[in-house]
C-alpha cells in the first residue's frame, strides 16, 4: 500500500457508495431503532455508539456528491466537508465499538444494512492510516507470514506431529482429489488444538477423504476485518489457489464466524468470479454427515448446555438450524439463550474487536450483554462454534469471575463418536 | 392580496408547482440511487434473493420483539402518526374528491367525525415524536436541521387542515389556503428530505432482502 491519506480515505469511501448504500441513506429517518440493537450502545449509554452514526463521515460523502440537493448546500457552504478530525473522531467507532455483529441491521425499520455500510467505511478508514495498531499487525503478518498471529507451517506440522503420536489418526497434507480442504484459524492451531483432533475424527467415521493445505491452512482474513479490499481478495486468493491445485469438491471453513463470511460470501465477490469448489462451514458439514447417516453418536452430557451463535453464522452466514440439531444428538438438557440464533447478542470480541487491545476496556463492558443473558439461564457449560468467540467469551467469564466452560460444538460432537468409545474398549 | 386570491393561486398554479417538484423531485432522488448501480453477487447463493428482497419489504413493517420491548412507546407512536396520516390524507371525503378530480378515481371515506378525532391524535403522536427526539440521548445526537423541517412540514398540513374545519384561529378562506399551502411546502420539501423515504424505503428493504435471500439468511 502507498502513504496513507486523508484524501485517499476519502476516495475509498466515496468508491464503495453504490445504489445499495444510497438507498439507504435516502430512506434514514433517524429513528434511533439501531441503538438499541448495539451491544456497544446499550452497555455504555454513550449515543455516540449509535449504529448510525458510525457512518456519519460516509453519509456526509454520500450527501455532498451524489445528491443534487447536497451539492447545492455544498455549493453554498452550507455542510462541512469530511476532515482529518473526523477520522480521528470515528477511528474508535468504526474500529473499538463495532464488532460488525449485525443486529443493527436485523432491526432497522427501513432495511438499511448499517453493519455492512460500516465494514465499507472501514476501507476508507485502513487507507487513511486510522485503523488500530493491533488489526494492522495482524494483517501485516497474515499477508507476510501467512497467519494473523504469526502461525507458520512448522506449527501446525507440529500439531499433526502431536495428533498422529497421541491419537493414532493423521491430519494429511496436500491430498490431491481429497473429498474436504480443511482450514484452520490462528487460534485453533495456537489454543484449540482439539479442533483439529476432532475433525481428523469425525472424517474418519464418515469415511470421507481430507487434507489440509500447506500453502493455504490459515482462514482468517484480517483483510476483511480492517477493512483492506486488496489484502482480503490476496488472503481468498490463496486458499481458491490452493483448493483448485489439489482440486477438492469442498473447502471447509472452521469454527470461525468471519472467516466463513469471508471465504463463503465475500471471497467469490472478491476475487471476481465463482469457485470451482463449495464452501461449508464445519457445522453444516457435519449436519450433513448427520442426515445422511455418516455421524453416528452415543452417550448424551446431562449438563445444562447452551449454545453462542456466533454473528457471522446466524446473520450474515445461515447457519442456525444446524447446530441446534447437532447439539440435540448429544446434549439431554440443551436450553436456548434469550434472543438466540438471528438475534443472539455478540460476545464482544467480533469483526476484529478481540485483535485491537485498545478496545479491550469496551469490549469488557459490552461482553456485561453477554453475561446479563447467561445469567439468566444458569448454564453448567457454554456450547460455540468460533474459536473467537470461545477466547472472548473465556476471557469474559474469567473477568466477571464466572465459572463455566467453553466448548467447540465441534469437539462435542467428537466426543460422543461411536467409534471412538469402541477405539478405547 | 385577498384571501380568496391567495386560495385561488394555492388551489390552481401553486398546487400544479408543487406537485411537479414533488414528482420530479422523487424521480430524481430515485435515479440518484438507481444510477450508482450495485455488483452481482458471485458467491453461489443457497435461496433466491428476489424472493427474499420482496419479503423484506413487507416484514420490516413490523418490529422484532427484542427491540420493541425496549422502545415500546416510540414504536408505537411511530405506526400511530404513520397511520393518523394516511388516514386524514386518503379518507377525509374533501380529499378524495381532490383526487377525483386529479386522478379520475375515488374511494369510500371516513365520517368527518372519526377524521376529526384522528387528526387530533396524529397531531399529539407528532408532537410526542419531537418530544421523544428531544429528549432521547440518541435521538438527539443523530439528529440534524432536516429532522426538524421534515417533522415541521409534515405536521402543518394536520394541523392547518384541523384548524380550518373547525373555524378556528383565522377567517376560514384564509385557513384553508394556508393549509393548502402547507401541503404544498410538503410536496415541494419531501424530495429534499427524509421524507424521500417515503418511496425508498421499499429500495434499501430490497437491496438487504436480497442479500439475505440469496444467502439463505433471515431478514
Amino acid at each position: 500500500m502507498s502513504a496513507p491519506s486523508v484524501e485517499k480515505g476519502i476516495q475509498f469511501i466515496r468508491e464503495q457508495i453504490d445504489a445499495p448504500i444510497a438507498s439507504f441513506f435516502s430512506s434514514c429517518v433517524h429513528c434511533g431503532m439501531c441503538a438499541e440493537a448495539c451491544l456497544f450502545y446499550g452497555q455504555t449509554g454513550e449515543a455516540k455508539y449509535t449504529p448510525i452514526n458510525k457512518v456519519e463521515p460516509m453519509r456526509r460523502i454520500w450527501e455532498q456528491e451524489f445528491t443534487l440537493w447536497g451539492k447545492v448546500k455544498s455549493t453554498l457552504g452550507l455542510s462541512r466537508k469530511v476532515t482529518e478530525k473526523d477520522f480521528e473522531e470515528w477511528e474508535t467507532l468504526v474500529y473499538d465499538g463495532c464488532s460488525l455483529c449485525g443486529r443493527c441491521s436485523m432491526v432497522c425499520p427501513v432495511g438499511n444494512d448499517i453493519s455492512g455500510m460500516i465494514r465499507k467505511i472501514r476501507e476508507g478508514f485502513a487507507v487513511a492510516g486510522y485503523a488500530p495498531e493491533g488489526l494492522v499487525g495482524a494483517t501485516k503478518r497474515a499477508i507476510e507470514i501467512g497467519s494473523p498471529m504469526g502461525v507458520r507451517l512448522p506449527a501446525v506440522k507440529a500439531q499433526i506431529g502431536h495428533l498422529q503420536k497421541d491419537t493414532g489418526l493423521d491430519a494429511p497434507l496436500d491430498v490431491k482429489g481429497a473429498d474436504y480442504m480443511v482450514l484452520l484459524s490462528s487460534m485453533e492451531i495456537m489454543n484449540f488444538p482439539e479442533y483439529m483432533e476432532a475433525v481428523a475424527r469425525i472424517m474418519k467415521q464418515a469415511g470421507k477423504t481430507w487434507t489440509i493445505s500447506s500453502k493455504a491452512f490459515e482462514a482468517t482474513n484480517s483483510g476483511v476485518q480492517i477493512g483492506v479490499s486488496d489484502l482480503a481478495r490476496e488472503l481468498v486468493q490463496r486458499v481458491v489457489d490452493a483448493a483448485e491445485e489439489l482440486g477438492v469438491k469442498t473447502v471447509i471453513s472452521p469454527e470461525c464466524g468471519h472467516a466463513y463470511t469471508a471465504i463463503r460470501w465475500e471471497g467469490p465477490n472478491l476475487i471476481g468470479r465463482p469457485y470451482k469448489f463449495k464452501v461449508q462451514h464445519i457445522l453444516e458439514v457435519l449436519d450433513e454427515f448427520r442426515d445422511q447417516g455418516l455421524l453416528k453418536t452415543e452417550g448424551m452430557e446431562e449438563a445444562r448446555m447452551t449454545f453462542h451463535d456466533p454473528c457471522q453464522l446466524v446473520r450474515k452466514g445461515g447457519v442456525v438450524k444446524q447446530p441446534r440439531d447437532l447439539l440435540n444428538m448429544v446434549a439431554n438438557n440443551f436450553v436456548e439463550m434469550k434472543d438466540h440464533g438471528a438475534m443472539n447478542w455478540c460476545c464482544s470480541g467480533g469483526g476484529g474487536v478481540s485483535a485491537n487491545e485498545r478496545a479491550d476496556e469496551l469490549k469488557f463492558k459490552a461482553f456485561k450483554q453477554k453475561k446479563s443473558q447467561l445469567d439468566e439461564l444458569h448454564v453448567d457449560t457454554l456450547v460455540t462454534a468460533c474459536a473467537n468467540c470461545r477466547i472472548t467469551l473465556e476471557e469474559g467469564l474469567e473477568e466477571n469471575e464466572m465459572d463455566i466452560p467453553v466448548v467447540g460444538l465441534t469437539e462435542l460432537i467428537a466426543d460422543h463418536l461411536v467409534q471412538d468409545k469402541k477405539e478405547k474398549a | 392580496m385577498t384571501a380568496e386570491a391567495l386560495l385561488t393561486w394555492a388551489r390552481g398554479p401553486g398546487f400544479d408547482w408543487a406537485l411537479a417538484i414533488f414528482v420530479l423531485g422523487m424521480l430524481l432522488r430515485l435515479f440518484e440511487v438507481l444510477s450508482l448501480g450495485s455488483k452481482p453477487d458471485l458467491a453461489e447463493g443457497r435461496g433466491s434473493g428476489v424472493a427474499g428482497g420482496l419479503k423484506t419489504i413487507v416484514t420490516r413493517t413490523l418490529p422484532r420483539s427484542s427491540v420493541f420491548a425496549r422502545e415500546p412507546l416510540r414504536i408505537i407512536n411511530g405506526y400511530v402518526f404513520h397511520l393518523g396520516f394516511f388516514a386524514v390524507l386518503f379518507f377525509y371525503e374533501p380529499h378524495i374528491e381532490l383526487f377525483e378530480t386529479k386522478l379520475g378515481i375515488s374511494w369510500p371515506g371516513l365520517s368527518t367525525g372519526v377524521i376529526d378525532a384522528l387528526a387530533v391524535v396524529t397531531v399529539a403522536s407528532l408532537v410526542l415524536a419531537l418530544v421523544l427526539r428531544l429528549t432521547s440521548p440518541v435521538l438527539k445526537h443523530i439528529s440534524g436541521a432536516g429532522d426538524y423541517v421534515a417533522w415541521a412540514v409534515t405536521i402543518l398540513p394536520v394541523m392547518t387542515g384541523f384548524l380550518a374545519y373547525h373555524h378556528m384561529l383565522l377567517p376560514y378562506t384564509l385557513m384553508l389556503a394556508l393549509h393548502l399551502l402547507s401541503v404544498e411546502l410538503l410536496l415541494v420539501v419531501a424530495p429534499f428530505t427524509k421524507l424521500t423515504h417515503m418511496f425508498s424505503f421499499a429500495l434499501s428493504r430490497w437491496y438487504l432482502g436480497y442479500q439475505a435471500g440469496h444467502r439463505g439468511i433471515e431478514s
